[in-house]
């Protein structure tokens, strides 16, 4: 058994060099000053600073109305995508994932530089249209695979019991597919907050997201802030994905 | 007579070119309890689903009440249905599952509560209404799925295969259980299964179906007693099939021995189908009353029964069932009432084929081409091509062989095997063998030239 549990061992290095070292750095400068003398100065200064304040509703607001684009595109997508008398072929949803295999970065670059083509003049709206467009797959895929394993029978049983064909959708398909739905919003709410990437290139820096003033803090060396503020943000994902988990057991569980 | 509740009246239905219905026709009175009784892919279940308004038929009308069903969507039909794996809601409890129906329709809350609680008594399932249905058993999702179908007051209750899914003793008690509840609540019943005890033990009327059509309607007397065919013999309980002769009125050769029977208007000299249900073939020791002789092969205690293989001494096995066992090997004597005899027509004598002389010597047909004597024929000749069932030659190699198909269905005809072989063209052959095959077993197809009978057609299609 000793031997066995020691092949743990590269991983568990792993683990600590690249992930609770990293973390407690993140905790340990949040709370300390430049001179390395323990501070809540960090904390302070961002629920003072009206700017950050208004960014991070800013990265919230943008997230949610994301989350919502991805679901209201993504969701009739996945379902004529599992619906077999109007989809026969696996490459169409291989199709649709495909842009996943394509780094992130790049497809942003193209997307501005077609705007920029076109004429488009960047902002929220161009905002949206590349976070959509990147975190549409996370979106979709989820909500495919638990609509493409659902019973086709709970839909019959349904329309049996003279349910029309959009109360069956409301009833029982959209009911069914929630857990689908809950991780497809984990999957797409939690890195736009993060994201900095995509505010940089599609709206050329004028629009700042979350993601944006620490990767500026940072590079301007301002290292505790820095750390503080993405303390912060670790704190709104972990308990998005705390929501989302519970959400995720109730769907499952029946007692929605 | 009954008035009808459900007319069928030429149904047809293809998938992807396969025939799965061909020219159903039948009716439904009202109460009546009619199962659907066949093998997988009879086509039992895509009738019910076109009755439920889940399929459409490609031709032919379903009428309720006189009513068109055909183009009515599923939701608005008066009919509710009891799904196989039951499809009871995951996200809603026992109560709300039983409501659904009630609530789509509108119903006033109090009365959905009086009677959700009703039908819940009915299935013996009160107390369970706030369970999740995850976490009830499989015969208590069974009691919920038909509960839930019924507090709907369906015109006609349709049921697919809803035991399958359940062990035999608890099978046995819901099939009293749903006579039970027919006698009860005086609604049709179309029910659906391959399990002809199940069929048998619950109907009014047994329709069964084999291969898109139906085979026989009776009721289980009828079914039982007077198969119209070997397969509905075959199919329904235990039968010895052999091949037989109408020697003239009410009296028919089988097994080497003429015996009475009360069969008439075959003609005289007919080849036939027999059929002896394994208890109606009685011991005797009085030699006046014995018909033929035969040596104890096997014996086996059934619980009830002994079952017995004995070989007459025609070389015939027959299967026979009787309370009181003999000892292997010993002689017996036996005989067999007149009304115990069911006799039917042949299907079919030969293999029939149309054909196109292809070349000299060769022949096409099968969607393959055989060598045979074409003596008289000009290529291009339309041909009919007749080959008696015991000059088709199996091969359990694809080698040497003309074409290939694979084993369909197996009779045993008490002193060979008659099989329907599916050929890769999708036609059928039927073979007489003594050689032992498997359902399914791939097997190769070759026919001896000499073999192979060739008659002349015109264009048309007539015989010259």
């Amino acid at each position: 058994m000793g031997k066995r549990s020691s092949w743990a061992l590269p991983y568990a290095i792993f683990l600590v060099l690249f992930v609770a070292v990293p973390l407690l750095l993140i905790v340990l400068y949040s709370f300390q000053d430049a001179s390395g003398h323990f501070t809540f100065a960090n904390m302070a200064k961002f629920f003072t600073d009206r700017d950050a304040l208004s960014t991070f509703a800013l990265s919230i607001e943008v997230a949610i109305e994301n989350t919502a684009l991805c679901i209201l595109i993504g969701y009739p997508v996945a379902y004529i995508l599992a619906d077999k008398s109007l989809n026969r072929s696996a490459v169409t949803v291989v199709l649709f994932i495909l842009p996943m295999w394509v780094n992130a970065l790049m497809r942003t670059l193209a997307t501005a530089e077609l705007f920029t083509m076109a004429g488009i003049p960047l902002g929220k709206g161009t905002l949206l249209f590349g976070m959509c467009y990147d975190y549409l797959p996370f979106m979709i895929y989820p909500i495919y695979t638990t609509l493409a394993k659902m019973d086709r029978s709970y839909a019959d049983a349904a329309a049996d019991l003279g349910a029309s064909p959009f109360t069956v959708f409301r009833k029982v398909t959209l009911p069914l597919s929630m857990p689908g739905i809950a991780s497809g919003v984990l999957m797409v709410f939690m890195p736009t907050v993060s994201t900095f990437a995509i505010s940089e290139f599609l709206t050329n820096n004028k629009i700042k997201l979350f993601g944006t003033i620490i990767q500026e803090n940072i590079n301007n060396s301002m290292w505790n802030y820095g750390a503080a503020l993405s303390l912060i943000m670790l704190i709104i994902i972990g308990l998005t994905s705390f929501l989302g988990k519970k959400e995720d057991v109730e769907a499952a569980g029946g007692a929605v | 007579m009954t008035e009808h509740i459900i007319d069928i009246k030429h149904l047809s239905k293809s998938f992807s070119g396969k025939k799965v219905l061909e020219d159903i026709n039948l009716y439904v009175r009202r109460g009546e309890f009619v199962t659907l009784l066949g093998p997988s892919g009879c086509g039992k279940t895509t009738m019910l689903r076109m009755i439920a308004g889940f399929l459409d038929p490609d031709e032919g009308e379903i009428t309720l009440e006189g009513a068109p069903l055909v183009g009515v969507p599923p939701h608005k039909r008066p009919l509710n249905t009891v799904f196989q794996r039951y499809a009871l809601f995951p996200h809603l409890d026992v109560y709300d599952n039983i409501a659904f129906g009630l609530k789509l329709a509108k119903v006033p809350s109090e009365e959905i509560d009086k009677r959700v609680r009703k039908v819940l008594k009915l299935v013996s399932m009160s107390d369970y209404e706030d369970r999740d249905v995850d976490t009830l058993s499989g015969g208590q999702q069974q009691r919920i799925a038909i509960a839930r179908a019924i507090v709907n007051r369906p015109k006609v209750l349709l049921l697919d295969e809803p035991l399958a899914a359940l062990d035999l003793k608890m099978r046995k008690d819901m099939q009293i259980e749903l006579k039970e509840m027919h006698r009860k609540l005086g609604i049709t019943f179309i029910y659906v299964t391959h399990d002809q005890e199940e069929a048998l033990t619950l109907s009014d009327t047994v329709v069964v179906m084999n291969e898109g059509r139906i085979q026989q309607i009776g009721t289980p007397m009828d079914i039982y007693n007077e198969p119209v065919n070997a397969f509905v013999a075959d199919f329904i309980g235990e039968s010895n099939i052999l091949k037989g002769r109408m020697m003239r009125d009410r009296r028919v050769a089988f097994i080497k021995h003429e015996f009475d029977c009360v069969d008439e208007g075959f003609g005289e000299d007919v080849p036939v189908d027999v059929v002896v249900r394994p208890e109606d073939i009685y011991f005797t020791t009085d030699p006046a009353k014995c018909q033929f002789k035969a040596k104890v092969n096997s014996c086996t205690f059934k619980g009830v029964h002994y079952e017995m293989f004995v070989d007459t001494d025609t070389g015939y096995e027959l299967m026979i069932q009787d309370y009181d066992p003999y000892p292997v090997g010993s002689e017996v004597m036996l005989y067999i009432d007149p009304d115990d005899i069911q006799v039917m027509k042949k299907e079919r004598r030969a293999n029939v084929y149309e054909g196109e002389v292809t070349g000299d010597g060769k022949v096409e047909f099968l969607g393959a081409e055989f060598e045979c004597n074409t003596e008289g024929f000009a290529s291009g000749d339309k041909v009919r091509v007749t080959i008696r069932f015991e000059k088709v030659d199996l091969l359990d190699h694809e080698d040497e062989a003309v074409t290939t198909g694979h084993v369909e269905f197996i009779l045993y005809m008490g002193n060979h095997y008659h099989l329907t072989i599916r050929t890769k063209s999708g036609e059928k052959i039927w073979v007489d063998t003594n050689d032992i095959w498997d359902k399914n077993d791939f097997v190769g197809i070759n026919i001896l030239p000499e073999d192979i009978r060739l008659e002349k057609l015109e264009e048309d299609g007539q015989k010259v």
